[in-house]
């Protein structure tokens, strides 16, 4: 149990970085973008071929990014430029991009032109080079000591990649928060809140678009790439869903925790990915479900969040309103 | 300042329901010049002021703003130059962003933007000390979203947004209309201060006479796509609204439509 806990913290952390893509488009944007299922594989595809064919893997997982910025922006180019619907638009991205995916892994050998997985089992990833600086440290025995002391049976393997991952993650929240601030920032945000009244302010919200569609799906690539790293392979159905995976921890994240502030909703985004995991990770330990049931659990736990919110807070007014019944008696 | 050549617009050309919506409009500004707008439903007057903020492009004509033909340049592109206040008091703001967010995209507006902190310190007290003139107590409240602000606080910030950063034009569209009387006549105030404050060239669209006797220098009445009367300077003071309904009617030769146009 311990272990397969700690297995969904590890990847909620990671995903956290996508669920932040997922918040620029659909929250600050107010752009339902779902080029995300695509992007995603994008980069774990380049990242992943880039490391089968030598390239060390942090200049991998940047190509990555990179390849999920430019997809992003060409989203935000057929729906600025070229008067498609944002929801048609992403959409047609992500068949399109399923086919490069395809091509992209092909270039990872010479016997085939499109290949539909890359595997990296014998692969220098990012966490195989962290874990030489990590482990001669030797916090893991350390930690694994306390950890069995509060009574744990099974220990994981090492702490690294949390450790790494949630310096990363927090690295990028406390980029996209100082973002949001700065002036192109301030006017993305106003684009997503009243498209007229920043055209008066001399911002052309076409670039605005553009930029910010841009720099969600680079983001949800980089995810891409670290968690075909992670799990040590990509795959070209990775992506299937992802944007209700993102969406999820949205929601998940703001219903706990609130929008109170930009750095208070980009930390619940990252929290509400790992708790979505941590749900995930229990369901499928229900004793009749498959791990081939993964999907129908998604789509149910976003129904969920989108949901049971709404009946909380209908509960709470019909709490208050009893209560000042009561008052006037 | 700014100068209207010219300009023609047809709605719908060649089909039934084609539309004069402006007729040959000629129109010059002096720098400081404060020209206030009247006319009845349909006259023009919204259609002229998309004309030259640019959401609108002529079909023939041309807008000069300082001695620049802008014509041909993007609504995002002239803004630069033009400060608005529009009719609907949510048009103007940004309503989940604060107040200092808000401000600092006014701000930004003379400059291209870059990634530079939109709120530094010494911004912060600029804007407090702008949002003082208000006199609404927002200078303390600089970090409360705008959503939050009632109609007339938030029109208030938006007439703040629009001036502070001084364009070359300034246009307010029946910025006063939606709000009760009360607050109405807060925004007139405001908007007299804050115009001979900063000198600034303005046109103002009004459905109310008396208020567009009451602010400007210059008065134009405009009907049908066309302007039907200019009241110059030496006029003005002495204008009254029975001389405006008798000189309209003398014009036309019909009495003034709506009853809105009077009460206002």
């Amino acid at each position: 149990m311990f272990t397969a806990m700690f297995g969904a913290v590890e990847q909620g952390i990671i995903y956290a970085i996508m669920a932040l893509g997922v918040y620029l488009t659909f929250r600050v944007l107010d752009f339902p973008d779902l080029t995300v299922d695509g992007s995603f594989v994008t980069g774990a595809a380049t990242a992943a071929t880039m490391i089968v064919l030598g390239y060390h893997p942090i200049v991998a997982s940047l190509v990555a990014l990179l390849a999920g910025f430019i997809a992003g922006c060409i989203t935000g180019i057929l729906h600025t430029k070229g008067n498609i619907n944002p929801l048609l638009a992403g959409i047609i991205m992500m068949i399109g991009l399923y086919s490069v995916n395809l091509r992209i892994m092909g270039l990872s050998t010479e016997n085939a032109t499109s290949l539909p997985n890359v595997p990296l089992l014998n692969s220098e990833t990012i966490f195989a080079k962290f874990a030489k600086i990590w482990e001669p440290l030797g916090i893991d025995s350390f930690i694994n000591n306390i950890v069995a002391g509060l009574g744990a049976q099974t220990l994981p393997q090492t702490w690294g990649n949390l450790f790494m991952m949630i310096v990363v993650t927090l690295v990028i929240k406390l980029i996209v928060d100082w973002f949001l601030k700065t002036e192109i920032g301030l006017a993305i945000r106003a684009t997503g809140d009243n498209k007229r009244m920043i055209r008066s302010f001399s911002a052309n919200t076409d670039n605005l678009i553009i930029l910010g569609v841009g720099l969600s799906n680079a983001l949800v690539a980089f995810s891409g790439a670290l968690i075909a790293q992670y799990s040590k392979y990509s795959d070209a159905t990775m992506g299937i869903g992802m944007i209700t995976v993102g969406l999820a921890s949205v929601i998940i994240g703001e219903a706990i925790f609130g929008t109170k502030s930009i750095m208070r909703t980009t930390l619940a985004v990252i929290v509400g990915a790992m708790i979505y995991r941590i749900v995930l990770a229990i369901a499928l330990r229900v004793p009749f479900l498959d791990a081939s049931d993964m999907k129908l659990i998604t789509a149910v736990i976003v129904i969920l969040a989108l949901i049971v919110p709404q009946a909380i807070e209908k509960q709470k007014q019909k709490k208050r309103k009893a209560k000042r019944l009561q008052a006037r008696v | 300042m700014l100068k209207l050549e010219g300009i023609t617009k047809i709605f719908n050309e060649g089909t039934p329901d084609e539309k004069v919506a402006l007729n040959h409009i000629n129109l010059h500004l002096k720098p400081g010049d404060f020209v206030t707008v009247i006319g009845s439903n349909g006259a023009g007057k919204s259609t002229m002021m998309n004309m030259i903020s640019g959401v609108l492009t002529p079909d023939v004509g041309k807008v000069w703003i300082d001695g620049k033909d802008v014509t041909n340049l993007p609504e995002y592109k002239r803004s630069r130059y033009i400060g608005r206040v529009f009719q609907d008091p949510m048009a103007g703001t940004a309503p989940s962003m604060t107040i200092e967010e808000n401000l600092a995209i006014a701000y930004a507006r003379n400059s291209s933007r870059t990634l530079r902190l939109g709120v530094n310190r010494e911004r912060r007290d600029f804007f407090r000390t702008a949002l003082e003139k208000l006199h609404l107590n927002l200078e303390n409240r600089l970090n409360a979203k705008v959503g939050l602000l009632s109609g007339g606080e938030r029109q208030a910030l938006s007439l703040l947004m629009a001036t502070f950063t001084k364009p070359s034009i300034l246009l307010l569209d029946e910025h006063t209309a939606a709000l009760d009387p009360s607050r109405a006549e807060l925004i007139t105030n405001l908007t007299k201060q804050l115009v001979e404050e900063n000198q600034l060239t303005t046109l103002m669209v009004t459905h109310n006479m008396q208020q567009a006797i009451d602010l400007g220098n210059r008065l134009i009445m405009m009907d049908k796509g066309q302007i039907i009367l200019e009241v110059n300077e030496d006029q003005k003071p002495n204008l009254t609204i029975p001389d405006l309904m008798a000189e309209f009617e003398r014009i036309r030769g019909e009495k003034m439509a709506t009853d809105r146009t009077l009460l206002g």
